[in-house]
């Protein structure tokens, strides 16, 4: 451990620390631009000079490891007059167009040059410039401002592990870029946008849109897959106009994934701003009292029980991948009320669920995975189903010592998912060798300190799901995976909705009918009236007669079908919790108000159930939560992960041959937010068949 | 000079090394340790460009980027970066006149001028009939007889006007003119003949 002295203050740090790091830790700022502290140490912009006593010249902060009884000196006359230099050089080929740059106000650049930069420029050479360059549909590119930090590069071949960036040609003619003017096939590629510290790739989205300074920001969680990603919501007025990545390290660190950053432009597009009524076959808009009016007659017509009460299990209520555990908890509580056991939350009818909550949590946490040291992935396409847990997995990898094992999920042992792993097998069978214990693979876990095994939805949603679930947990079981203080059994969720129903129950009651029985029974005029909460992933058809009531906030697949539209709010406007595939309960804020008469989701079902004179025993959120939390309690420990509790969930039996398939179709379009967004829509186009696991889908371009 | 690669209409579809070539690619691939076969992806380049006509399309690029296994950027990187790599179609004769100080002082200007009116074209051009192509080149190690032109693999030295023309006029014609310096002398001998130890050159 060292000891140096920085500003003639001592300070002692771990061995192998940077100079720049040491100094970050007396909370001395160095101004810098290539280094960044999670990628690999360039050392080439020169911006973070210090001067170190003993040395002819001042030195690269960034890359110099720290030494006993170094004397830096950050404020000196040495350091100043250097930081100047390197200052100028920089600008010596920056286009200074802040004017009409959108990282102006959040341009490293910027903000360095005020207290580095020269007033007046020396240089009245030529100044280069670079053709643009096309990195796909999400990164708008000016590369004349390009100062050649090589972070892009970088992340893009780190963390991103696709290694399609690049800088060519040399000196003066250096250039970013991919060479062959092709699209990067990543889907973290909208984190190069964050990464470059000046405006040589900013958010096409957002081109020319807004000023930082004019946006209010909220900070909130996203929804577009069951990871739970830590996200700032940008608003002007009431429009989203871009999301942008918090830190959280146990969760996404500092990146997102571009569905949860692009997506934004289908917040305001195929919105449903008021409550619609089916007449004549054709919806009509109506009042919030019509929309209610027209519920409670079907209801009444449905007829009453002996009891006098609704018949219940001719009703059923499903909710969607989205929604929050505020409404399906007042969802649950009014069919309960209305006596209806048949409450699904599981759209993809995924064979999970039940009293022991370790069988349906990522048991060992995203941050976790570091932690392991063998990792079997079973049915799932980590890479599109949950993008930051791979990049996990990825970093995990890099670090060496990591075998992985893949069953199925994939399309075949060809399928980039930026990690090497060994394919094993396409199907059930494979598992259940695995589970046998004699194959190379389970005895790898076995002999593993810290094994994991990740079942995906690819296995779960099939109808052997309960029975790969037992075969899973025997594999768990009989390597070692869990101890006391680690448990590497994992189920990877790909709705953010689905942990929190689980949570909550909003499972098929006594005699209750799952989704497969709800549309069932739909189908054979069993089920009259099916109220889905967002859930726009089943079979349409299959609805059959009954009358559909669709609560949610875009106009796809379920308002199409549906008899009555309840207008509701999407993820960024309302305030509610969500649990990610940890088990970490977390809320999200409101960032802008509903469109129209939309209304955050569980006030539409406390008001319908005064209609229906059955009210729901909470007035404002604040009751609703308190009583939330007082039947599940995990919901009330924000941010925490409490270890799931295992026991023998899954049930013994014989397997299926079909092969596991990733759910995925396609990851640019998975939710009513995704297929109402333009720009989705254009990625989808260009990476159709790219990485893909279930190749191209019919809503391709 | 700002190396421009080859428009897509030039490039050739696909590349693939000669039976001879390939056998030359797997030598200098053996050289390396296992899984550092990427090192040789400078040698394989060359190779590559001296097949294809001294030029090095972006299907040889990526055929050597399949070869060693790494990604292809990264050997776009080498490629664009190393100046000898040609990214776009050259002449059959590649003239590169070296002007840096000792050749200017010696007068490479005049080298220059008369590759020139020669060929009648300028820096980074080729003649109509595709047998030449002009450009300037820092220093190349031949200073000791300035000044000098490289001509694909053979170096043409000690020159004036009048002998530079020649040489070009002597490719022109298909033949193959004296490699080396053009005043007679040998190799880097003092200009005037040997100052000392005559006793060993025999001509006292």
């Amino acid at each position: 451990m060292p000891t140096l002295t920085i500003d003639g203050q001592e300070i002692t740090v771990e061995a192998n620390t940077t100079v720049l790091q040491a100094c970050e830790e007396l909370g001395i700022e160095i101004p810098r631009f290539c280094y960044h502290d999670r990628l690999s140490i360039a050392g080439n912009c020169r911006m973070c000079l210090v001067e170190m006593e003993k040395s002819p010249k001042p030195i690269a902060s960034c890359a110099m490891p720290v030494g006993e009884g170094m004397v830096i000196r950050t404020n000196s006359p040495i350091a100043e007059k250097a930081r100047k230099g390197a200052m100028e050089f920089l600008l010596i080929n920056h286009p200074l167009d802040c004017p009409i740059c959108d990282q102006g106000g959040e341009c490293d650049l910027q903000d360095q040059a005020v207290a580095y930069g020269r007033g007046a420029s020396r240089f009245d050479e030529h100044k280069r410039a670079v053709k643009d360059k096309y990195l796909g549909p999400l990164i708008a590119t000016t590369m004349t401002r390009c100062i050649h930090c090589t972070r892009c590069v970088r992340f893009a071949t780190e963390i991103a592990g696709v290694e399609e960036l690049g800088a060519t040609f040399r000196g003066e003619e250096t250039e970013i870029g991919t060479y062959i003017e092709e699209a990067l096939t990543s889907e973290l590629s909208g984190n190069l946008v964050d990464v470059c510290p000046v405006g040589a790739l900013t958010n096409q989205a957002y081109a020319f849109s807004a000023r930082p300074w004019e946006l209010r920001k909220t900070e909130s969680i996203d929804v577009h897959d069951a990871v739970g990603c830590n996200i700032r919501i940008d608003c002007r007025g009431t429009e989203v106009m871009r999301i942008l990545p918090r830190l959280h390290e146990d969760i996404n660190e500092e990146w997102l994934s571009d569905r949860s950053r692009y997506a934004v432009d289908g917040l305001a597009l195929q919105r449903l701003d008021q409550p619609y009524v089916r007449v004549d076959g054709k919806l009509k808009p109506a009042s919030w009292d019509a929309a209610f009016a027209a519920i409670q007659a079907r209801l009444d017509a449905i007829g009453r029980n002996e009891a006098g009460a609704v018949k219940g299990e001719r009703i059923a209520a499903i909710a969607g991948d989205m929604a929050d555990v505020e409404a399906m908890l007042a969802l649950k509580e009014l069919f309960t009320a209305l006596g209806s056991p048949n409450l699904d939350c599981r759209q993809d009818g995924a064979k999970i669920g039940g009293k022991h909550r370790g069988g349906y949590l990522f048991n060992s946490t995203i941050a976790g995975i570091e932690d392991a040291d063998a990792l079997l992935l079973v049915g799932c396409n980590p890479r599109w189903e949950a993008t930051l847990v791979n990049a996990r997995i990825r970093k995990r990898w890099l670090a060496g010592g990591f075998p992985i094992g893949v069953i199925g999920g994939v399309a075949g042992a060809g399928v980039d998912l930026t990690y090497k792993y060994d394919y094993l097998g396409a199907g059930p069978a494979t598992l259940a060798e695995i589970a046998g214990g004699n194959h190379h693979f389970a005895k790898l876990l076995a002999a593993a300190e810290r094994p994991m095994i990740v079942v995906g939805s690819g296995a779960l949603a099939r109808d052997d799901g309960a029975v790969l679930m037992d075969l899973a947990r025997r594999v768990a079981q009989d390597t070692g995976m869990i101890s006391a203080d680690w448990n590497g059994f994992n189920v990877l969720h790909r709705a953010a909705s689905r942990v929190g129903g689980l949570d909550i129950g909003f499972l098929p009651g006594e005699a209750g009918r799952d989704v497969a029985g709800i549309l069932d029974g739909a189908g054979k005029g069993e089920i009259d009236l099916v109220w889905l909460l967002g859930a726009d992933e089943i079979d349409m058809a299959a609805l059959g007669q009954a009358f559909v009531v669709y609560q949610g906030h875009h106009g796809d697949a379920g308002a199409h079908r549906a008899d009555v539209i309840l207008p509701g709010a999407a993820y960024t406007e309302k305030d509610a919790t969500w649990v990610n595939t940890e088990g970490r309960a977390q809320i999200g804020r409101r960032a802008a108000f509903p469109p129209g008469e939309a209304r955050e989701d569980w006030t539409i079902l406390r008001a319908f159930s005064a209609v229906i004179g059955q009210p729901l025993p909470y007035d404002n959120l604040q009751q609703l939560r308190q009583h939330m939390v007082a039947e599940v309690p995990s919901l009330g420990a924000i941010d925490a992960v409490a270890a799931g509790d295992m026991g023998a969930f899954g049930v013994a039996g014989g397997v299926g041959t079909e092969p596991f398939e990733s759910p995925v179709g396609d990851y640019y379009l998975a939710n009513a937010i995704c297929r109402a967004s333009a720009v989705m829509a254009e990625c989808s186009r260009l990476f159709t068949g790219v990485g893909r696991a279930g190749g191209a889908t019919g809503t391709d371009g | 000079m700002k190396r421009v690669p080859a428009p897509p209409e030039q490039q050739p579809d696909s590349f693939a090394f000669t039976p001879e070539n390939l056998a030359v690619a797997k030598q200098h691939i053996a050289k390396y340790p296992p899984r550092r076969q990427a090192s040789a992806v400078m040698p394989l380049l060359d190779l590559a460009q001296r097949q294809q006509q001294n030029w090095l399309p972006r299907a040889a690029m990526d055929a050597v980027a399949d070869m060693l296994e790494m990604p292809r950027i990264r050997v776009y990187e080498v490629a664009t970066f190393y100046t000898m790599y040609n990214l776009a179609p050259v002449g059959e004769h590649f003239v590169q006149v070296c002007t840096t100080t000792p050749c200017w002082l010696r007068g490479s200007e005049d080298v220059v001028g008369a590759c020139k009116s020669k060929l009648g074209i300028d820096f980074g051009e080729t003649t109509a009939d595709g047998k030449f192509t002009l450009i300037e080149v820092e220093c190349l190690g031949a200073c000791v007889n300035a000044p000098m032109m490289q001509i694909n693999d053979d170096y043409y030295e000690d020159l004036t006007a009048e002998s530079a023309s020649a040489v070009l006029e002597a490719l022109a014609k298909g033949e193959k003119p004296k490699v080396g310096p053009q005043n007679g002398r040998r190799a880097s001998e003092p200009a005037g003949g040997p100052t000392t130890l005559h006793a060993y050159t025999g001509d006292n």
